[in-house]
């Protein structure tokens, strides 16, 4: 290896990027959809649409409807025009990522889609914090998305299908988030992230997504605490982005064996954003569980100090129904993003 | 304060985290999901004999002609719950008990078809109708043809 080449070193140990203290989301919104809008967070979301076609005529746009209201909003907080953003870096869950692909269509600003399942909304901010810190462009829009309606005609059946779930199911989250990131002194900083390894541990029910997952969140968190020798007590609050019921518990037992105790820190999105009484299985996920709780509630606690430093590991299914009717088992993975108060 | 080990390289195999996995699996309730399905298939069915007699008293149908107005009148109360939203909520709750009687049968092609509508006529409803109930009556027509040739192998007709 040629050392004459050297760059500054950004790297921790293998997985994780650091980040320049001026790397910063600058603002961030979140739109969802009316059952969201019944769940705890409602005061955290900035727009909650009372139906689920959102004023469209198809699922399709409706969740194409709540990226572009999620963009604009996040522009309007961050006082910031159109013409200021450099890059779009956006992903959803619909083939070929048509949501993102047609509402950067209609921004006219360049785009690069991103597909990490659920993984994407911290997928896209690690890689928004990445691009603004080398200086590859001033402000980017992290933006991800998911429809309860078209994820299930995406993944499963048609929604008016009377088949019966099982308790280890998840509700996919209606909503999208979105996230400006730039150079300044202000906004929270985005300190590192930890890109995760896919990992398959042999779980082929589609219907339990928490356990597919567990095993790549608890490989991508034990790789970023042996990366930054930070500690699980070191944040205020670390979450996983839709383990829900099922898997929360199996990640934090696995972390147990992997030397870390996240007892009082850990929380996953997948429980946060509905109430037990909302009928929803084992909790919340797709790409806007993870974005509506980060983009939402806990950007709100970190502005306003009551907490420091929040890991947000964001976790994907990786399957694709293809896949899993040729009986693979489920690839999943899981990336993280540190915040912290300014 | 805890230590991280050298590598987190996931020690465990994959058979070791099926199990480790499978205790976290929330208990279904056996007992009472077939108590659910009994009682609402059963109800179904009991309305099912009921319109049926009503045609077979109230319009001169005989027993065996009344069976096709008994199940058209099934499969249109059916696609209706399933247009108004309610047919897979009753789904959740029942199981087995919606979806074996001719109405869940019904519910699987109008929720399709449903679904599809935004793809259009031809290719969104006319080819998707099929796409759950499909398999049904492939494999129905499959197994009738089958005791169709053993029946009159055997002579029985």
């Amino acid at each position: 290896m040629r050392t004459d080449l050297a760059v500054p070193r950004r790297k921790l140990g293998k997985q994780t990027w650091k980040f320049s203290d001026h790397t910063r989301l600058v603002a961030s919104a979140v739109v969802v959809g009316p059952k969201e809008g019944e769940g705890p967070l409602r005061p955290y979301y900035d727009k909650v649409y009372p139906d689920m076609y959102a004023g469209q005529s198809s699922w399709e746009k409706a969740e194409q409807h709540l990226m572009e209201e999620a963009i604009a909003i996040a522009l309007e907080k961050g006082k910031l025009g159109k013409h200021q953003i450099d890059l779009i870096l956006g992903g959803d869950l619909l083939n070929q990522n048509i949501t993102t692909s047609f509402t950067a269509e209609l921004l006219g600003i360049p785009l690069l889609g991103m597909y990490g399942a659920c993984s994407t909304s911290m997928l896209t901010l690690a890689n928004a914090a990445a691009l603004v810190d080398a200086g590859y462009a001033d402000y980017v829009v992290a933006a991800c998305s998911s429809h309860n309606a078209s994820a299930e005609r995406q993944y499963r059946y048609p929604t008016e299908y009377g088949g019966q779930k099982p308790p280890s199911a998840q509700w996919t989250v209606t909503g999208a988030g979105a996230a400006v990131v730039g150079r300044g002194d202000s906004g929270l900083l985005i300190s590192c992230a930890t890109l995760g390894k896919v990992i398959d541990m042999g779980i082929t029910d589609p219907y339990d997504m928490g356990s597919a997952m567990a095993p790549a969140a608890v490989s991508t968190l034990a790789a970023h605490f042996t990366d930054t020798g930070r500690r699980p007590q070191d944040y205020d609050l670390i979450v996983t982005g839709d383990l829900a019921a099922v898997g929360y518990p199996i990640a934090k037992e696995l972390m147990r064996k992997e030397g870390f105790e996240l007892d009082h820190v850990y929380n996953d999105c997948g429980l946060m954003v509905y109430s037990p009484e909302q009928n929803v299985f084992a909790g919340a996920s797709g790409c806007a569980s993870s974005a509506a709780v980060t983009y939402g509630y806990i950007v709100s606690q970190l502005l306003s100090g009551h907490w420091k430093k929040v890991l947000v590991c964001a976790t994907g299914a990786l399957l694709s129904p293809v896949s899993y009717q040729q009986g693979h088992s489920i690839p999943c993975v899981a990336h993280a993003v540190s915040l912290e108060a300014p | 304060m805890t230590k991280a080990k050298q590598s987190p390289s996931m020690q465990i195999t994959k058979a070791t985290y099926k199990q480790l996995a499978s205790r976290f699996q929330p208990k279904r309730n056996v007992l009472l999901n077939s108590w659910r399905a009994f009682w609402v298939g059963g109800t179904i069915c009991l309305f099912g004999q009921i319109l049926q007699n009503f045609y077979i008293n109230v319009f001169d149908f005989t027993e065996k002609t009344a069976s096709n107005p008994t199940v058209a009148t099934l499969i249109f109360l059916s696609v209706l719950l399933t247009g108004l939203g309610v047919y897979d909520n009753i789904g959740q709750y029942a199981g087995a008990g919606s979806a074996v009687p001719v109405t869940g049968f019904a519910n699987s092609i109008a929720s399709a078809a449903i679904e599809h509508r935004s793809e259009g006529f031809v290719l969104g409803v006319g080819g998707n109708m099929f796409k759950l109930a499909g398999s049904v009556i492939v494999f129905g027509v499959v197994a009738a043809f089958v005791a169709g040739i053993v029946k009159s192998l055997f002579g029985l007709a």
